[in-house]
């Protein structure tokens, strides 16, 4: 066979050629270069219009933002200590308005000594969430989670502590019920009788029980009324309120949903449909005008926890909608097993069905979570004082009277900071959650 | 195997109710039916009580009283004097349109942004991938307020458009942005439009048949036919011979300027010098009307327009001395000009049948042209972009979802890149693309009804605000409201669900 090459050709290399280096345009930034950016004519093209794009957007913005100013006392001043040093009419903003007004802009009109307490109830909301995101927190840590809410609820409105305490109790109360009738009467009774109970003792035994205790010792901190709420802290107890709250009443809606009950079926069938149809906007409105309508006459609560409750049964319709996606994934074999195994229901789904199902649906309740959260700036229009709110309110005093975009700007970014560390929450979860087979 | 599967022949118990798995569900069923039921009259007796108790009462009587506001955006006729029904379906109609044009305006960005963000160019990718994550993770509120502050904040005003004001107009003085609004060309609607309608309808016709034509020789021969050329053809080449055809004949055709209280044979500008003031009668958004006005500002003639909406009341406000300058469209009768009215020398053409009136600038603000008021402008804006960030998502999903095992398999086959989108890659994309886009255009629909806060004259704002606010039926109004978005809701999903079925996989 190299005999019939070494005939034909006249020439044969007999050693290697030493390795060397593609050619300059082959190789580092100028190949990258040349395949992400210049690989041809429309690509070119491309390339120079999104230069031109971004550059025409930085030279409009940048020295708006490097030129601000950021110690001023109002607009006035800032606009002749831009004139002094820049010039007439150069483009500077006014970043002062955010030195004078954050504490605004995070905390509405809370008191001002009293800002310890938002900042710790968030940090133990931080605290308490933990064992739910990542799995590799004790699984008794989960106690800590139950009790955040009263905690949180105690030094966001101070007052005394009993009260919380006597709200926790029914929950108490309801549980003790169900263990101590499940033997004697049979689930269903116990279970009726625990949902009952806690409800009865709210209405009549709570409120009295916690001014008889207070009585006895009084544990109270300053009470801070709702009015005073605003800001970021309104939004974020808006927001974390509703899902936590409308979790599981989304759960139970999804498994009425996905039910053979047929009264059960449609009843969860049309509260999803109707929340889910009407906008956030039109609840909200109803919230503020209607929903005395509905109460017994002379029943006149809290604006913010009208707020809490619509907001609560909007985002139930939607988390419903994410855990049903969640059940409808699970594998037809999984139901069967747990039939198989002789488990009822409610203990087929507790220890089979809906530890899967969440686990598939917590990237879409995180997704909800965004949405609730974002949506929660829509409560300046029944008029109470979330970020947007207040910006309006900055607008109107005044020293910052006219001022938009250095508000504007500040609030985005806090909103994105936190909607997209969410988001990206929700991709690793997507990705850790992912397993080989579906 | 048999003997121990025949159940016990004992009667029925009443603890069967709770522990027989048979009758359990029932029980629980009829359980909560009964709680609802209770739960609801509570609802219904409260709202009575609370009702009588303000002394107001349930009906819908208010939707036929007079409304008295003025609603500035609106499609159809609508003034102080209609009803409060009327003012709801202006603002039912206002929503739809922003909403219609939302969906389009999104569905264009979304897939521009969805498709460029998967595209070869670092750059563009990078762009578009900072496009959707700003606008994902921003409440659209802020968009809506920050876009409406640009247009009314940043843009300059009518008055900047004068001569070394620093403002110009754009695309050959045709659109005028200013803080008022954004002003662009009106079409005027002449003599013969109707024939272009119908030229148009058959141009339709034919593409079908076009279109059905090249799939069937395909089908049987194999050869293909260009369909897009020939339906490219077939929609601009009549039309465009109807229109050159008609404004070439009719078009040149002129006519008089009919005048009260002036001179037969006068010029335009005698008679203008003559009168106190002109008050022109015109139709609106049609040729003569527009052709009448520019011969009066080509005058330099400042008038008042009457708005009439047919030749036969131009004529009787003319008789009745309304206005004293009128054009009639050419398919008046010239013998039922008005009494007492004299032709002037200077005539009018009658006009191509359509035209375009640009935008002047007048007194202290645009005349002609259409206003799109800032309102409309930053809410359609704001809602486009917004969605068509979650757009953009949806569709490079789709396109990612279609494996590219696929792609190779077209182009063994030796299919053309074109064709492998359009008749591979696009039909199993589009299956996973369509149900979510429709959920996003469910989404923008019901983000409409954040107008309120540019105060773009919506449902919400007609319906759900000033008329409750007017009329103190807060039940009622906030019921219907929620009626109409929820009967939306669900035509939209319905369509949905249609779809889905017709393109689900088929499977056994």
């Amino acid at each position: 066979m190299s005999d019939t090459h070494a005939q034909t050709v006249s020439f044969v290399r007999e050693t290697m050629l030493p390795e060397a280096e593609p050619p300059v345009g082959n190789r580092g930034a100028i190949l990258w270069m040349r395949e992400n950016l210049f690989s041809g004519w429309f690509n070119i093209l491309m390339t120079l219009v999104s230069l031109y794009v971004i550059w025409w957007a930085l030279a409009h913005t940048m020295p708006w933002v490097f030129n601000g100013i950021w110690n001023a006392g109002s607009l006035t001043e800032c606009r002749e200590i831009r004139n002094a040093t820049l010039g007439e009419g150069a483009s500077a903003a006014c970043w002062a308005v955010l030195g004078d007004r954050w504490q605004q802009l995070m905390f509405g009109f809370y008191p001002r000594e009293l800002y310890w307490r938002p900042v710790l109830a968030f940090v133990i909301f931080l605290v308490a969430i933990a064992p739910v995101l990542f799995a590799g927190m004790p699984r008794r840590a989960l106690w800590i989670t139950a009790l955040s809410p009263f905690v949180m609820f105690w030094l966001l409105w101070g007052g005394t502590a009993w009260f919380p305490v006597s709200i926790a109790l029914g929950f108490v109360l309801g549980w003790a019920a169900l263990r101590a009738l499940a033997p004697i009467a049979g689930p269903l009774v116990a279970v009726i009788v625990a949902a009952a109970l806690p409800i009865i003792y709210w209405f009549y035994t709570a409120g009295p029980l916690a001014r008889e205790l207070e009585q006895v010792v009084a544990l109270r901190i300053e009470y801070v009324p709702s009015q005073d709420f605003g800001g970021f802290m309104l939004s974020f107890i808006i927001g974390i309120a509703g899902i936590i709250l409308s979790l599981p009443l989304g759960i139970l809606l999804a498994l009425g949903r996905q039910s053979d009950l047929f009264i059960i079926n449609k009843i969860s069938v049309g509260f999803i449909e109707v929340i889910r149809g009407v906008p956030l906007i039109v609840w909200l409105f109803t919230a503020s005008l209607l929903l005395n309508y509905f109460l017994p006459p002379g029943t006149n609560f809290d604006l913010m926890l009208r707020v809490i409750i619509m907001v609560t049964l909007f985002a139930a319709a939607y988390i419903a909608e994410v855990v049903r996606g969640g059940l409808a994934a699970l594998p037809k074999g999984q139901y069967e097993a747990a039939d198989a195994l002789g488990l009822d229901y409610w203990k087929a789904m507790r220890l089979i069905i809906l530890p899967q199902a969440l686990k598939i649906s917590i990237p879409g309740i995180v997704n909800t979570f965004i949405g609730l959260f974002k949506d929660t700036t829509l409560v300046v229009f029944i008029g109470l004082f979330d970020p947007i709110g207040l910006s309006n309110a900055i607008r109107a005093s005044v020293e910052w009277n006219g001022i938009y975009w250095e508000l504007f700007v500040f609030i985005g970014l806090l909103f994105f900071i936190c909607c997209f560390s969410m988001s990206r929450y929700s991709l690793y979860l997507e990705k850790k959650l992912q397993r080989g087979h579906n | 195997m048999t003997t121990t599967s025949d159940a016990p022949k004992a009667g029925f118990r009443p603890s069967q109710l709770i522990y027989d798995t048979r009758y359990r569900s029932l029980t629980i069923q009829v359980i909560a039916f009964i709680a609802l039921m209770l739960g609801l009259s509570w609802l219904v007796s409260n709202t009575v009580a609370n009702l009588s108790a303000l002394g107001k009462d349930f009906d819908f009587g208010f939707l036929g009283q007079r409304a008295g506001y003025d609603i500035n955006q609106r499609l159809i006729e609508y003034d102080s004097a209609s009803s409060h029904g009327r003012a709801a379906l202006v603002g039912i109609l206002n929503t739809l349109l922003v909403a219609a044009l939302g969906c389009v305006l999104a569905t264009i960005v979304g897939v521009l942004a969805g498709v460029l963000r998967l595209s070869k160019n670092w750059l563009i990718a990078k762009l578009m991938a900072v496009y959707v994550e700003g606008f994902r993770n921003i409440p659209v509120l802020l968009w809506i307020l920050l876009i409406f502050a640009l247009m009314t904040e940043a843009t300059p005003q009518p008055r900047d458009f004068r001569e070394g004001g620093g403002a110009s107009m754009i695309f050959g003085d045709t659109v005028a942005i200013t803080n008022r609004g954004v002003f662009v060309p009106a079409p005027a609607w002449g003599n013969g439009s109707l024939i272009l309608l119908i030229v148009l309808v058959l141009s339709l016709v034919a593409v079908w048949g076009w279109r059905r034509y090249a799939h069937k020789t395909q089908e049987e021969t194999g050869r293909i036919l260009p369909i897009g050329w020939g339906t490219l053809g077939l929609l601009v080449v009549p039309l465009t011979i109807a229109f050159l055809a008609l404004s070439m004949t009719s078009g040149r055709v002129t006519q008089p300027i009919y005048v009260a209280g002036g001179i037969e044979g006068a010029s335009l500008a005698e008679f203008g010098a003559a009168q106190q003031g002109i008050n022109a009668c015109a139709v609106p958004n049609s040729t003569e009307s527009l052709n009448l006005r520019r011969a009066l500002r080509a005058e330099g003639l400042r008038f008042n327009v009457v708005p009439v909406t047919t030749a036969e009341e131009a004529i009787a406000a003319a008789e009745a001395g309304r206005c004293n300058i009128l054009s009639l469209p050419a398919s008046t009768d010239a013998a039922t000009a008005p009494a007492g009215a004299v032709a002037l020398s200077d005539t009018i053409q009658r006009g191509s049948p359509v035209q375009f009136e640009s935008p002047v600038l007048g007194g202290f603000n645009f005349e002609g042209g259409l206003q799109l008021r800032n309102s409309l402008i930053a809410l359609w804006l704001a809602l486009s972009l917004y969605t068509g960030a979650f757009i953009a998502e949806n569709v490079r999903g789709g396109i990612l979802s279609v494996s590219k095992g696929q792609t190779e398999a077209a182009f063994a086959l030796g299919i053309k890149p074109s064709r492998t989108m359009r008749l591979v890659i696009l039909p199993q994309a589009l299956r996973v693309i369509i149900p979510p886009m429709i959920s996003q255009y469910l989404n923008l629909t019901k983000n409409s009804s954040l107008a309120i806060a540019v105060g773009y004259m919506d449902a919400r704002s007609t319906l759900g605000g000033i008329t409750i606010n007017q009329t103190g039926k807060e039940l009622e109004g906030m019921l219907l409201l929620g009626l109409f978005y929820l009967v939306t809701s669900l035509v939209i999903s319905s369509a949905m669900n249609l779809y889905n079925s017709r393109v689900k996989l088929k499977e056994r």
